[in-house]
């Protein structure tokens, strides 16, 4: 009966359920997000308002600079003609001095599609390290790659970079045959094998080959611009890792003379500035070679910033080989490994793992470091501006434009770099979290 | 039968050296010996050889003679007669001076960016994550060039302020900003134990006197702290620190007669007062934006490592949000933070090196540039330059050595 009642005493009965009402104004849509991230509290209200400010105050003096920006002048005189008293920069300088600021100001400029196609193809060369979805052949490209760049930057004699193919391939071969008995065997036979294929084909190639060689020779001397941050970048990076590697395990060592020689050369390439090394290399590095021998600034310059790298690299490894659980040690024991064997299969790969942000740092850093050899006279990016396109009277007092693209050429480089060890870390993260 | 065998006793034989991992440690250790004495061998007589053909040696008798250059911004008394390792005693100062001025003011902008990073306010947080990401991925010589040209173009001369009608003026008639530098008022005493009244003693008493007051509000810190222990009431200090901080300091300055040197257009220059060049601030400020971007990163991680959990259980204890920050929440950031911190001081010490490319007279632009270049003493020079840098770094890793080791978690 009480049913019925219920029925029959309500004067109507809603038989479907009303559709949702929207929140409030004020509890919905931007106005929520706003209030929430932006207005939440007075003083929040107010780093708002001043957030604005600066960011407007950046914008007004920025964005009429960039847009009105000429692009086709051949002077400064001539750029401040078109301009005309409006607000813009002279992007001219850039589209005119090009070349300079890429390739610095003495490479032949006939030349200029060799430092081009290197850095072409050190993206495909550069690909099946990074993105390991990649076909493995592509890795035959990778290792070719150091050859064929050197070839196409310094030209010469096309013998050079072969034999030194030849020798590298001839070390790996004995290194494969000898390393079944041991590691360190297989190491210094397939060291030994190499020397001896260079010394024994340095004799063979013909005097004079470089003076009528198919791609004309360039010296180190002739190099610079931004292709000189690059390629002293690019170099020291990849000479520096294995480097590193063997300066932590060295220092993880339990032989108490090689760690102390690791450890005094890493403390001390660690507490001194980077200057000072370059110093070494332009002032101090020629006495120590053997009297009448010339080795280029370049090839000096590369030298200590190799160490100077391996030595920070170093340190981020030995972070990594500290982090491994002591299990990783002792099973590798356990399982009967040798010292060599358990640190290529088992405590290396897990180490550099760990390892990867940091060595991504450190080579950032030392991508940005590369500027510093404009201060011993070396033309790189910066050195070109500070140098022969301040001094040009076509641009003389110009220096915004210039200053700004080189910074806007790391930024991009080395952003995008932080970006890639990011992703590779997701990539790479094994463990459940 | 024993599945343990001992070694064999007493047969030593040639083969071992390789084979027994008792002895194989020796081997390699006396190969890395051998060519290391046969590297270091080999780079002394090149050396030799290579100084002898130049007809130098290696002598330090350069550092007592006359360096003949000029150095603008210098804390002590030099000018051009005075000797070559004079000169490197003024490189050092400055070195230090700027690196001193840039880490104060790298950690003010690290601490402020890296604390809005992770502030709520969605638009304050992007601009801090942004000033972060410019800087940390432009070099750092860059950003010293680029704010000296930017200094040099935009300052005016000190010409601009002269005439009845001065396209600039000075700050408060106090501070003047020019493309040669910033000319600040200077303070010195009228009376006082120093000679003329500007002697380093009365600064030494100065500071006599802060250290004293100092030790002072310690002493009533630790009263207070016995008071509360025993009482559970805690005493206001803050006047009695604020007297004992001001107070003495204020009557020694007038009993010494302070007064201030305020600087003033004299020719084509200002003259009077404290004269920072342009170089140094370029420098400093470059050094500090650049740093702060890395401190920032440090302060946000270090205070992202303190779980949630610590922040929500002290505020389940009852303590308000300005004590959850002080008393749980930066002591255990801290820990995380400083360490970093202490590598970043050390990196602004060694960036400061970079002192060269604008022209600041530091170590490395007077002893391993200027010095260098006119004495030919290349490599007593940078041997030099490499053990201050050194001595620095050592330095400062064992005073953090010290500290982390103080703040260590005892655990069992």
């Amino acid at each position: 009966m009480g049913e019925n009642t219920v029925t029959h005493s309500a004067a109507f009965v809603r038989t479907e359920t009303l559709p949702q009402l929207e929140p409030p104004a004020t509890q919905r849509g931007i106005v929520k997000w706003m209030h929430e991230n932006l207005f939440s509290t007075i003083p929040n209200g107010i780093l708002t308002l001043l957030a604005i400010w600066v960011i407007y105050m950046v914008l007004s003096a920025a964005l009429p600079w960039i847009l009105g920006g000429v692009w086709t002048t051949s002077s400064l005189a001539e750029c401040r003609e078109v301009l005309d008293g409006a607000t813009g920069a002279c992007f001219s300088v850039l589209t005119e001095r090009w070349n300079q600021l890429m390739f610095g100001f003495v490479y032949p400029a006939d030349q200029y599609w060799r430092p081009t196609l290197a850095f072409v193809l050190l993206f495909v060369a550069a690909a099946p390290v990074m993105f390991f979805d990649l076909p493995r052949k592509l890795l035959i490209f990778t290792a070719l790659y150091p050859f064929v760049a050197f070839y196409l930057i310094w030209g010469g004699t096309i013998f050079v970079p072969i034999l030194a193919l030849v020798g590298v391939v001839g070390g790996i071969m004995v290194y494969r045959k000898l390393v079944q008995g041991s590691f360190a065997m297989g190491f210094f036979g397939g060291l030994v094998a190499a020397v001896l294929i260079w010394a024994i084909g340095g004799m063979l190639i013909p005097e004079g080959a470089s003076e009528n060689a198919a791609l004309q020779a360039v010296p180190s001397r002739d190099l610079g611009g931004f292709m000189l941050n690059m390629m002293l970048g690019v170099v020291c990076v990849s000479l520096s890792i294995p480097l590193g590697i063997a300066l932590a395990l060295g220092r993880q060592s339990s032989m108490p003379l090689i760690k102390w020689i690791c450890v005094i050369f890493i403390e001390f390439i660690r507490g001194v500035p980077l200057i000072t090394l370059l110093f070494v290399a332009s002032v101090m590095l020629a006495y120590l070679f053997p009297p009448g021998t010339t080795t280029d600034l370049f090839l000096r310059v590369v030298i200590m910033i190799t160490m100077f790298s391996a030595a920070y690299i170093a340190e981020v490894i030995r972070g990594g080989l500290a982090a491994l659980p002591k299990g990783q040690y002792e099973a590798a024991d356990s399982l009967g490994l040798d010292y060599a064997q358990a640190m290529r299969l088992i405590i290396l790969p897990q180490a550099l793992k760990i390892s990867i942000p940091g060595i991504v740092n450190i080579a950032v850093g030392l991508f940005k470091d590369t500027t510093l050899v404009s201060v011993i006279s070396m033309f790189d990016v910066v050195g070109m501006i500070r140098g022969p396109l301040s001094a040009a009277t076509e641009w003389n007092g110009i220096y915004w434009e210039l200053y700004g693209f080189a910074a806007l050429l790391f930024f991009v480089v080395c952003y995008g770099i932080s970006q890639y060890s990011q992703w590779l870390e997701r990539r790479l993260a094994t463990d459940h979290r | 039968m024993s599945a343990i065998t001992d070694p064999p006793q007493g047969s030593f034989s040639l083969s071992m050296l390789i084979n027994d991992t008792r002895y194989r440690s020796y081997t390699f250790q006396a190969l890395a010996a051998i060519v290391l004495a046969l590297c270091l061998g080999f780079f002394y007589l090149n050396v030799s050889t290579n100084l002898a053909a130049a007809g130098l040696n290696i002598s330090y008798d350069f550092l007592g003679s006359p360096a003949g250059y000029d150095i603008n911004q210098r804390l002590i008394e030099y000018d051009s007669q005075s000797t070559n390792a004079r000169a490197a005693v003024v490189g050092v100062l400055n070195t230090l001076l700027v690196a001193f001025l840039a880490c104060v003011t790298a950690t003010v902008f690290g601490v402020l960016a890296g604390v809005l990073r992770l502030s709520n306010n969605w638009l304050v947080s992007k601009l801090m994550a942004f000033y972060v990401e410019i800087f940390r991925n432009i070099p750092v010589l860059i950003w010293i060039l680029i704010i000296f040209t930017i200094m040099i173009a935009v300052l005016p001369g000190p010409r601009a302020f002269r005439g009845d009608e001065p396209e600039a003026s000075m700050l408060f008639d106090l501070v003047a900003f020019t493309n040669r530098g910033v000319y600040t008022p200077g303070p010195y005493f009228t009376r006082g134990l120093g000679a003329e009244g500007n002697g380093g003693i009365n600064w030494l008493i100065v500071i006599g006197v802060l250290v004293a007051s100092f030790f002072a509000t310690r002493m009533v810190t630790s009263k207070a702290n016995a008071t509360q222990e025993a009482t559970g009431v805690r005493p206001n200090t803050l006047w009695t620190n604020l007297a004992i901080w001001f107070l003495p300091v204020i009557a020694v300055l007038f009993a010494l007669g302070l007064k201030w040197d305020i600087p003033e257009l004299k020719g084509f220059n200002f003259a009077g007062g404290i004269k920072v060049g342009g170089p140094l601030i370029a420098l400093w400020f470059a050094l500090s934006i650049y740093t702060g971007a890395f401190i920032a990163e440090n302060v946000r991680a270090g205070i992202q490592a303190v779980s949630k959990g610590q922040t929500e259980a002290a505020g389940a204890l009852g303590l308000r949000p300005g004590r959850i920050m002080s008393l749980v929440v930066l002591p255990q950031a801290l820990r995380v933070i400083i360490p970093p911190l202490i590598s970043q001081y050390l990196n602004i010490t060694k960036n400061s090196s970079l002192a060269i490319a604008v022209g600041y007279a530091d170590i490395t632009a007077t002893l391993g540039g200027i010095t260098l270049n006119q004495t030919g003493r290349a490599i007593e020079c940078v041997l030099l330059l490499m053990l201050f840098y050194l001595t620095i770094s050592l330095l400062i890793s064992t005073f953090m050595n010290i500290y982390n080791n103080s703040v260590k978690l005892k655990e069992r």
